[in-house]
């Protein structure tokens, strides 16, 4: 069958869909780089709001959109506190919906931007749609809630077998598995023996396990043992926050969901960044480079690898920069400095 | 710490539980510099070895029992973890007879003991006694495992209270509550309400509240941003760590445990150490400002600012901090290096 279901004519419809907060902003910063880069997507946009209207024909809309088209490029949904208790997350809806089990967030050191730790590559693999992420809670009594993490064999597993493989795909000597199985014995001591199972396939692939507050430690005071790291839920939110944050912040650092069938790319660090929306203030580096690795995934690898390496010479040059990283340009500004990389280099 | 009354010239008991490993030379060198400095406390040594209760659980001999809350100030070094299923750690235990709700650890850049984090000044405060810790888990059927997170508006509360009396009794301005309530948001949520009610009662701090991923995403970019943290277990345990990261490790990051009826057992993070144990090459500066951190609940401040310098003093010379800092002296030459300073 086809592999892209959405493509005719050598041009691919995807969905997107812009979210709350920032969201709007990096969407149009990313088809007015895809129409300067001549990338043949045809984006089917989709307006889902977690803030003002969270009507479920409108979500149901937009997963049946991921799923006619398979890929999508996707903003950061907000979730209002308090509340309801169904109030859920309508992003972890639509991860659970499309069953996109893996969240990768790369988290590079990036030339050009100032960070007190060098030469961090680490890859962190989250699993994406159970553990603490459930949503299964109860007062039991008044006063006394209790939460379920809900940890499986299948879907450790799965995790695990993503891991391995991503690993050997990409060339990776390490993989890391995160886990807290001195404490929930039964829960992460399941998640860690699905990884010492797996990591017997994998010969080449070197296999280690660490706790994750010590893994929180390390990961301040020596990042560059990390490879690639493994881990549930809630402990990827976490890694995953911290590593962005080594490399540069939330506006840096790119992140895919996958699923079997699935493909949804988000920034990294998954935040709406409300506190700077609608002031040409946010950092698009994050969403470009996430929009580049869809275009890879596509297969599009030429106007992938032009609109990436145009990021990263903005960034490099060091003259254009957000307010995030300490500099004053708008992103507008930066969009501008972005295309006229793409010009020169076309 | 709410100050326990208590004038300066009168001696008070401590319990001292010197521990395992490195315990005993790191407990020793907090003796031999506290008797240096003349600080009015009189040690009261307990052996903690484990015993069995009539109904099969670990529990402490009674004359530690009887110590703790007759004194209700111990120091404690670190504990061996008996090795085998079904051994509930001796930590774990203590805290748990003796209530130990609150872990307070503060992390503070130490001046002369460089790091890429300078300027760092701040407390975190976890709920030490339920949430991800309970213990209560089950295989649903097989390959599926279910693994609860209590959360009880009693502990909230009195966790959520006793960070902002700490922070109103060290000076602080700022508490920051540390969750993730857009997910757990009925767990969670109970923790951010017991907050918010204890914010109520202390207008005078700032109160915030800031997600787990964000405090994280934060905290390794500006960490002075952040005064007072509080927050459940499990984050407590992971961001503690991850500040003691900041500031050089478990080496040097003190921690206080507060308990119920005026009990409080200070402690340093790190474990025995067995690969260094009876080498005298441990360092005793994570037990010593634990010891200052008593020394302040006490309230005898005069003495814990004085100790609290001479260490500071010691550490910014390379010549006499330990190796596991960067330097070259051994424990008992870093411990007389302080006590040449009184
Ligand atoms: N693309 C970006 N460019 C610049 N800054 C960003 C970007 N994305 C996130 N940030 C910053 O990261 C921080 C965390 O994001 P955010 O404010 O969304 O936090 P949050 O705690 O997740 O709250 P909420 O999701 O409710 O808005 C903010 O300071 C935000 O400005
Ligand atoms: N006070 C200290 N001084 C010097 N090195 C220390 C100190 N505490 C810990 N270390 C070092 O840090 C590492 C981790 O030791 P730690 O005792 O915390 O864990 P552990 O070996 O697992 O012991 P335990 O089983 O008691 O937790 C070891 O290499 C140890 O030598
Ligand atoms: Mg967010
Ligand atoms: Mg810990």
């Amino acid at each position: 069958g086809n592999q892209f279901p959405a493509c005719y004519g050598g041009r691919h419809t995807v969905t997107l869909i812009p979210g709350d907060g920032i969201g709007p902003e990096l969407a149009a910063c990313v088809k007015e780089v895809f129409r300067k880069a001549n990338a043949p997507v045809d984006f089917e946009e989709l307006i889902v709001s977690g803030d003002i209207s969270r009507d479920p024909a409108v979500l149901n809309q937009a997963v049946t959109s991921v799923q006619r088209n398979g890929v999508a490029l996707k903003g950061v949904l907000s979730t209002p506190l308090g509340g309801s208790p169904d109030f859920r997350s309508l992003n972890v809806h639509m991860r659970v919906e499309l069953d996109l089990f893996a969240n990768v967030v790369h988290c590079k050191t990036l030339q050009g931007i100032k960070t007190r730790h060098s030469d961090i590559d680490i890859v962190v693999i989250r699993e994406n749609t159970e553990g603490e992420y459930s949503g299964l809670e109860h007062e039991s009594a008044p006063g006394v809630v209790e939460s379920l993490k809900i940890v499986t064999r299948h879907k450790s597993e799965r995790i695990a077998k993503f891991a391995f493989d991503y690993a050997t795909r990409h060339n990776r000597k390490k993989v890391t598995a995160i886990h807290k199985a001195n404490i929930m014995k039964l829960a992460d001591g399941m998640f860690l023996e699905c990884c010492e199972k797996v990591s017997a396939l994998y010969p080449k692939i070197e296999f280690n396990n660490m706790i994750i507050d010590n893994t929180c430690m390390q990961l301040v005071s020596n990042p560059s043992q990390f490879d690639v790291m493994v881990m549930p839920n809630l402990y990827g939110n976490i890694v995953g926050n911290l590593c962005a944050g080594l490399v540069g912040g939330a506006g840096v650092v790119s992140g895919k969901n996958i699923g079997h069938k699935y493909a949804v790319f988000e920034q990294g660090a998954r935040h709406k960044a409300s506190d700077i929306a609608g002031q040409n203030k946010a950092n698009p580096t994050g969403m470009l480079l996430s929009a580049a690795n869809m275009l890879d995934h596509l297969g599009l690898s030429q106007h992938a690898s032009l609109i990436g390496s145009s990021v990263k010479s903005v960034l490099q040059k060091g003259k254009v920069k957000t307010v995030d990283l300490g500099g004053k340009a708008t992103t507008g500004e930066y969009i501008q400095a972005v295309v006229k990389e793409l010009e020169q280099a076309a | 710490l709410a100050r326990a009354s208590s004038t300066n010239s009168e001696i008070r008991r401590v319990t001292l539980i010197s521990g395992d490993g490195i315990g005993p030379e790191i407990a020793g060198a907090v003796c031999k510099i506290f008797a240096a400095a003349k600080v009015p406390i009189e040690w009261d040594p307990v052996d903690v070895t484990p015993v069995k209760t009539p109904d099969g659980k670990t529990t402490v001999p009674q004359s530690v029992l009887d110590s703790v809350h007759k004194n209700k100030i111990g120091l404690k070094g670190p504990l061996a973890t008996p090795i085998g299923k079904g051994h509930v750690s001796l930590n774990l235990t203590l805290r748990r007879v003796f209530n130990l709700y609150a872990n307070v650890r503060p992390c503070q850049s130490l001046q002369g003991l460089k790091t890429l984090y300078n300027d760092v000044n701040l407390v975190t405060i976890r709920e030490n006694t339920e949430g991800e810790y309970s213990g209560i888990e089950h295989v649903v059927i097989d390959g599926v495992v279910q693994s609860i997170k209590l959360i009880t508006r009693k502990a909230s509360l009195r966790v959520a209270e006793f960070a902002f009396e700490y922070a109103q009794a060290n000076n602080r301005k700022l508490v920051t509550s540390v969750h993730k309530a857009n997910i757990m948001r009925i767990s969670d949520g109970l923790f951010l309400d017991c907050c918010r009610e204890a914010a109520e009662k202390y207008p005078n701090i700032k109160y915030e509240e800031n997600f787990m991923d964000t405090t994280c995403l934060s905290m390794v970019q500006d960490p002075t941003q952040f005064d007072v943290l509080v927050m459940p277990n499990l984050y407590g345990d992971i961001l503690s760590d991850l500040c003691a990261g900041l500031v050089g490790g478990l080496g040097v990051t003190p921690s206080g445990n507060i308990g119920r009826d005026g009990v409080a057992v200070f402690e340093a993070v790190h474990g025995t150490a067995p690969d260094i144990a009876g080498k005298d090459m441990a360092n005793p500066t994570a037990l010593l400002l634990s010891a200052v951190m008593m020394l302040r609940h006490m309230g005898l401040t005069h003495y814990a600012d004085q100790i609290e310098k001479a260490t500071m003093d010691t550490i910014a010379n390379k010549k006499t901090r330990t190796k596991d800092v960067g330097g070259e002296a051994s424990c008992s030459q870093f411990t007389n290096s302080i006590c040449s300073k009184f």
